[in-house]
């Protein structure tokens, strides 16, 4: 069996295992989504004149908002956890005793993960144009695609970065929750931010993905469609987190 | 060739020296027991052969590899089950080997494997439905699926009740015949005894002694013990018999001799019986079991390591 098919067989057996494990796929693909939906019928029609500019509907803003935290979520949050969970159940250490590839291992959770955040965003775009109106022009479809691409990347990479420093797998969801949701918030995932916030935000990973979306969902955003700068700092984000997990990635439970 | 090379071997973790100098071979297609009470060392030394530790210090060759740079190639030959257990929990025993079976180039037949571990009926569930034995039971499979020259088994029947671990036993067996070279750590006496060609005993991170089950720290050459009593009275009398070793009393009274020699010491003691009509009660001759022998050999080396202040 070639490499290339031992990464789809990867991708296909942790597919299956995180559709049949009900914690995982709630928390990381269910709820973002159910979160949107929750959001956007509240608030969806209105429009928020002050905040957003003339005319522009809250469901226009949260569209790419969640879709962004419902990304981060579907890999930085269920790649650390699941990194964790195989790592204290031994699991990892007994593929490090097969001849499994450690690059395939990894490809095969990276895939899995990428994944369900096509999905997620398959599932939000076509909720947000049908409930709400959202208009995703035709042209917008690469930027958007390359936008979710490099950042879910970005985000396993710090998923794995992050798991490497978590002890055990009870500490697991406190210790990426605490981060992920003071990224959520800071960089406007819920309403829009301004100021000193915004300017913090920016220079962490999730601001400027959401900025990127942000743009792909509005007809004509000012400065185009591409940002190469927001691009930039969250590609620069997965590269700094790649090279740590690189250095601390541990196979092997904390006990021995 | 030797299937495994190991020469005075070190590993420590911090201050704890968990392996002091362990040195042993495994020929190939031989199955050897690493035999040791917890904490002796058997999984540190089996770990470092594994390549999952790194050795502080002596001379390791496993397949004519140093484990520590072990190939794709050489993980294809070779076989790990873990001290713990580990499994996929959301995929079903016969997934979780056929994952497993695609990253070898000539797996095993996954039913065959799946019928010989006997998850037949399992093969189905999903392993966090799995009871402790069974997913113990599932990682033996998961370590033999990929039909390796050399298989680790790491204290594999743990956890079993007496009829799994009969059915282990019998894998095991399988597949020495089939020529996989074993090997396998335990603190059963029975299952050594059972199913290695030779037992290596590991006590405080050194090897105490190493030979066949029926040999094993001079097992087979050891002296015979002879017990009997006799009857108040005649204690006197059995004074001018002349035997191949001194008569001694143990605590409850009972004459013991210990002898190389207990076909002649037998021959007077029963003599004298049939001539004086003095009876030689409850008569026993025993040699020391696998148990007794493992237990002194352990107890020497629990002794050599105290402080001799006292």
């Amino acid at each position: 069996m070639s490499d290339t098919a031992l990464v789809v067989d990867q991708i296909r057996f942790e597919q299956r295992a995180y559709w049949r494990n009900p914690a995982a796929a709630f928390f990381t693909f269910a709820f973002p989504v159910v979160l949107f939906v929750i959001l956007t019928a509240f608030a969806g029609g209105q429009t928020d004149n002050e905040q957003l500019g003339q005319g522009v509907k809250l469901s226009q803003y949260y569209t790419p908002s969640i879709l962004a935290y419902g990304i981060m979520s579907a890999c930085f949050l269920s790649m650390a956890l699941a990194v964790v969970r195989q790592r204290e159940s031994g699991l990892l250490k007994r593929y490090r005793g097969t001849p499994l590839p450690a690059w395939v291992l990894v490809a095969g959770l990276v895939g899995s993960a990428i994944i369900v955040a096509v999905l997620m965003t398959v599932i939000v775009v076509a909720v947000a144009e049908l409930g709400y109106g959202v208009h995703l022009p035709a042209s917008h479809l690469l930027p958007l695609a390359v936008a979710i691409i490099v950042a879910a990347l970005a985000f396993c990479a710090l998923g794995i970065a992050v798991s490497a420093v978590i002890p055990n797998a009870d500490a697991g969801p406190a210790i990426v929750n605490l981060p992920f949701f003071i990224l959520v918030f800071i960089s406007g995932t819920y309403f829009p931010i301004s100021g000193t916030l915004a300017h913090i935000a920016a220079w962490l990973p999730l601001r400027p993905f959401i900025l990127l979306l942000y743009r792909a969902f509005t007809p004509h955003p000012a400065g185009g469609v591409w940002s190469v700068t927001d691009l930039r700092n969250v590609a620069i984000w997965g590269v700094v987190a790649t090279v740590f997990a690189a250095r601390h990635f541990r196979w092997s439970p904390r006990h021995r | 060739m030797a299937a495994i090379e190991v020469a005075r071997l070190r590993k420590s973790y911090g201050s704890v020296q968990a392996v002091r100098d362990v040195s042993f071979d495994v020929g190939d297609g031989e199955c050897v027991a690493l035999l040791g009470p917890n904490g002796a060392g058997k999984t540190t030394t089996l770990e470092v052969l594994e390549g999952h530790l790194h050795r502080d210090g002596g001379e390791v060759s496993v397949l004519g590899v140093d484990p520590a740079h072990g190939s794709r190639r050489w993980r294809e030959q070779v076989g790990i089950v873990l001290q713990g257990t580990a499994a996929e929990p959301y995929l079903t025993v016969r997934e979780s080997l056929l994952r497993t079976a695609r990253f070898y180039p000539r797996p095993r037949d996954v039913d065959e494997v799946i019928a010989q571990v006997g998850l037949g009926e399992k093969a189905g569930e999903r392993v966090h439905r799995l009871s402790g034995g069974q997913q113990r039971r599932l990682d033996v499979g998961l370590g033999i699926v990929g039909g390796p020259r050399l298989l680790f088994l790491d204290e594999p029947t743990t956890g079993f009740d007496p009829s799994a671990r009969r059915g282990a036993w019998d894998l095991v067996a399988d597949l020495r015949r089939q020529g996989t070279t074993i090997v396998l750590t335990t603190h059963y006496m029975d299952e050594a005894q059972a199913l290695a060609d030779r037992i290596v005993v590991i006590a405080a991170g050194q090897v105490v002694a190493e030979g066949s089950p029926e040999a094993l720290g001079g097992r087979d050459r050891a002296h015979a013990l002879i017990r009997f009593r006799v009857a108040a009275g005649n204690e006197a009398a059995l004074t001018a018999v002349s035997l191949p070793a001194p008569l001694e009393r143990d605590a409850h009274g009972a004459f013991t001799l210990s002898t190389d020699q207990e076909v002649a010491a037998l021959q007077t003691l029963t003599a004298w019986s049939m001539s004086t009509g003095c009876a030689l009660e409850g008569l026993t001759v025993t040699r020391p079991s696998l148990e007794d022998t493992y237990l002194s050999l352990v107890r020497d080396t629990r002794t050599d390591r105290e402080p001799a202040s006292a």
